[in-house]
C-alpha cells in the first residue's frame, strides 16, 4: 500500500526533476536517435513510470539516470514495435548502446546542440521558436499555440512536421563550428527573441501562458550565454530582454492603464535586473563585435539613463538607430529613429525622417508607425492629419490598454 | 545518409556564354566532381540534355498521355544532379554551396528515402 504522503513526495520529486532535467534528457535521447518526437514520447513514459515506481520504492539516488534508463528501454521498444526508422537489429543495438546512461558521471548537457537543430535554417522560420519551447521546455502545443495566436491543431501540425524534417533530412545536433557560428547563432537568438516578444505582448501579465513565455525565453537566453560566454550578441540579447523585463510592472498603472516610458514610476523598475543588463552589455562591448541585439540593448540603456538622470541623450539614441538601420535595414528602426530626430531637430525633421509608407506596404498595418506619425503631426500643428493617423493606430491595436491610451491622446488634440 | 543535389538553372545562361566561358564553366564542374570523388562522397552524377528534349508521360483512366516538354515550366530548369553521401544535412549543404551551380542557379538538397524506412508519421 502506498501512502498518500509517499505519492505526494514522488510527485514533487518528479516535478522537480522535470523542471531541472527535461530538456537535458530530451536532448541526450534525440541527439542519438535524431528523433525529437520519439525522445519526448519515451521521456513522458519514463516520467509516468516514475510516478508509480517512486512512491513504492523511494526516490532513486540519481533520478536523471533512472529516467534515462527507462526512456532508453522505451525508445528501443518503440522503434522495434513500430518498425520505425532505424529498424534493423544492428542499428537498434547501436542506438541502445548510445543511449546508455554515462555511469556515475553527469549526463552531458546537449541542450544547446538541440537548440541549434531546432533553429536550423532548413526549419520553417516561424516554427523555430515554438519548436525550441517544446523540445527544451516541454511546453505542449496548446500552450504554445495560444502564446503565438494560432490554433492548437495548426501549431501541433507544424511541430510534428518540423520534427519529421529534423529526422528525415538528417539535421545534426551540434553547435556549429566557429566559421558557421555567427550566422547560425543569429537564427537561435532570433527564435528566443520571438518567444520573448510573444510573451511581451501581454505586459499586464494577465495571460499566464504569455507571461511564462518571457520567463522561458530569459531562461533559454541565460542558457545560451552560459554555454557561449564569448558571444557578444548572446549577451546583448539577454541584456535587451532584462531591460524590457525590468520595466514590466511600471508599464501599467494600478488601474491597468498603459504608462509611457517618460511617465513611468521608477520605483517600480527592477533595478537589479537593470544593473545586470548593464553589466552584460559592458561585457559584450568589450568583445568588440557589435550587432543588432547589443545596439537595441544600448538604446534601452540610454532610455533608462535619460529617465534616471535627466541626461539629454536623444542624439546618442539617434546614432544608435543609425547603426541599427545600417545593420538591419528595418523600417521599424526608421520609425524609432525619427522620434529621436524629432527630439533633437524638431517635429518637422522627425516627420521627414519617417519611412515612406508607400515604399513598404507592411507599414500601413503597423500600429507604431501610425502612432508615431500622429504624435509628430500633432507637434507640427497638423491636428487634422494627426487625428486621422491616431484613428488608424487605434484600429490596428489589439491591446485594450494601449487603445485607451491612444484614445486619450486623441482627446487631447485641439480641434 | 545519401542526399540528391538537384541543380536548377536557366538553360539560356550556358548557351549564351562565349566558348571560353563555357570551357571555364565545365572546368569548374569537373574540379567539383573530382573533389567529391576524392572525399569519397560521390555516389553518382549526370548532366541532363536541355528541356527541349523532355517528354512527360502519365496514365489517366488507363490511357497513356504523352506530352512534349518538361513537367515544370519555370524559368530555372533541372539541368543535372549529384548523388552524394554525407554524414548529415549540414555536410550536404556545405557540398551544395561549393557546387558551381549554386553560383549561377539554385540547388535543391533532398535526403534519399532509405530502403526499408517507413513513411513519415502524418501530421
Amino acid at each position: 500500500m502506498v501512502s498518500t504522503e509517499g505519492n505526494e513526495q514522488a510527485r514533487a520529486a518528479t516535478e522537480e526533476v522535470a523542471r531541472r532535467s527535461y530538456g537535458k534528457l530530451v536532448a541526450f535521447l534525440a541527439a542519438r536517435t535524431c528523433d525529437v518526437a520519439a525522445a519526448e514520447d519515451a521521456l513522458s513514459e519514463a516520467f509516468a513510470s516514475a510516478l508509480t515506481d517512486w512512491p513504492r520504492n523511494g526516490c532513486p539516488r540519481n533520478p536523471e539516470a533512472w529516467l534515462l534508463t527507462v526512456a532508453r528501454r522505451k525508445t528501443i521498444d518503440m522503434f522495434r514495435a513500430a518498425q520505425r526508422h532505424p529498424s534493423s537489429p544492428d542499428e537498434l543495438e547501436l542506438i541502445d548502446a548510445a543511449l546508455e546512461a554515462p555511469g556515475e558521471s553527469e549526463i552531458p548537457d546537449e541542450r544547446l546542440a538541440m537548440v541549434f537543430a531546432c533553429a536550423h535554417p532548413s526549419i520553417d522560420a516561424a516554427t523555430r521558436a515554438p519548436l525550441i519551447l517544446q523540445a527544451i521546455l516541454g511546453l505542449d502545443a496548446t500552450r504554445i499555440a495560444s502564446a503565438f495566436l494560432t490554433s492548437p491543431a495548426a501549431m501541433g501540425k507544424r511541430l510534428v512536421r518540423a520534427k519529421e524534417k529534423i529526422r528525415q533530412a538528417g539535421i545534426p545536433f551540434r553547435v556549429p563550428g566557429q566559421d558557421e557560428l555567427p550566422a547560425r547563432l543569429d537564427t537561435v537568438l532570433n527564435a528566443i527573441y520571438a518567444a520573448f516578444s510573444e510573451g511581451w505582448t501581454d505586459p499586464a501579465g494577465a495571460d499566464a501562458a504569455r507571461r511564462d513565455l518571457t520567463d522561458e525565453a530569459l531562461y533559454l537566453s541565460r542558457l545560451v550565454v552560459s554555454l557561449l560566454p564569448q558571444e557578444p550578441e548572446a549577451l546583448g540579447l539577454l541584456a535587451l530582454m532584462l531591460h524590457a523585463e525590468a520595466r514590466r510592472r511600471a508599464r501599467r498603472s494600478s488601474a491597468g492603464e498603459f504608462v509611457p516610458l517618460a511617465e513611468q514610476d521608477q520605483l517600480l523598475w527592477d533595478h537589479a535586473q537593470i544593473a545586470e543588463a548593464e553589466s552584460l552589455l559592458h561585457r559584450a562591448s568589450s568583445l568588440r563585435r557589435i550587432g543588432r541585439f547589443q545596439l537595441e540593448a544600448a538604446v534601452q540603456s540610454a532610455h533608462v539613463d535619460r529617465c534616471r538622470n535627466g541626461t539629454a541623450n536623444w542624439s546618442h539614441v539617434g546614432e544608435l538607430y543609425d547603426a541599427l538601420f545600417s545593420l538591419t535595414g528595418s523600417p521599424v528602426v526608421l520609425i524609432n529613429r525619427s522620434l529621436a530626430v524629432a527630439e533633437v531637430d524638431g517635429a518637422a525633421a522627425g516627420l521627414a525622417a519617417m519611412p515612406d509608407q508607400t515604399a513598404d506596404p507592411r507599414l500601413t498595418e503597423y500600429q507604431p508607425y501610425w502612432a508615431a506619425r500622429s504624435e509628430l503631426l500633432a507637434r507640427t500643428g497638423a491636428f487634422q492629419e494627426a487625428r486621422h493617423a491616431n484613428e488608424i493606430a487605434i484600429g490596428l491595436e489589439r491591446d485594450p490598454a494601449v487603445r485607451r491610451f491612444l484614445e486619450r491622446r486623441r482627446a487631447a488634440l485641439p480641434d | 545518409m545519401q542526399y540528391l543535389l538537384l541543380l536548377h538553372a536557366e538553360e539560356a545562361g550556358f548557351m549564351n556564354m562565349t566558348p571560353e566561358q563555357q570551357k571555364q564553366g565545365m572546368a569548374a564542374y569537373m574540379a567539383y566532381t573530382e573533389a567529391l570523388n576524392k572525399a569519397g562522397a560521390l555516389k553518382g552524377s549526370n548532366r541532363l540534355q536541355p528541356v527541349a528534349t523532355a517528354t512527360t508521360v502519365r496514365v489517366v483512366d488507363g490511357k497513356t498521355q504523352v506530352l512534349d516538354g518538361p513537367y515544370a515550366d519555370s524559368k530555372e530548369q533541372l539541368g543535372g544532379y549529384y548523388l552524394i553521401d554525407a554524414p548529415d544535412l549540414d555536410a550536404a549543404l556545405s557540398w551544395a554551396a561549393r557546387c558551381p551551380g549554386a553560383s549561377h542557379g539554385i540547388i535543391e538538397v533532398r535526403p534519399v528515402w532509405a530502403m526499408g524506412e517507413p513513411a513519415p508519421a502524418r501530421a
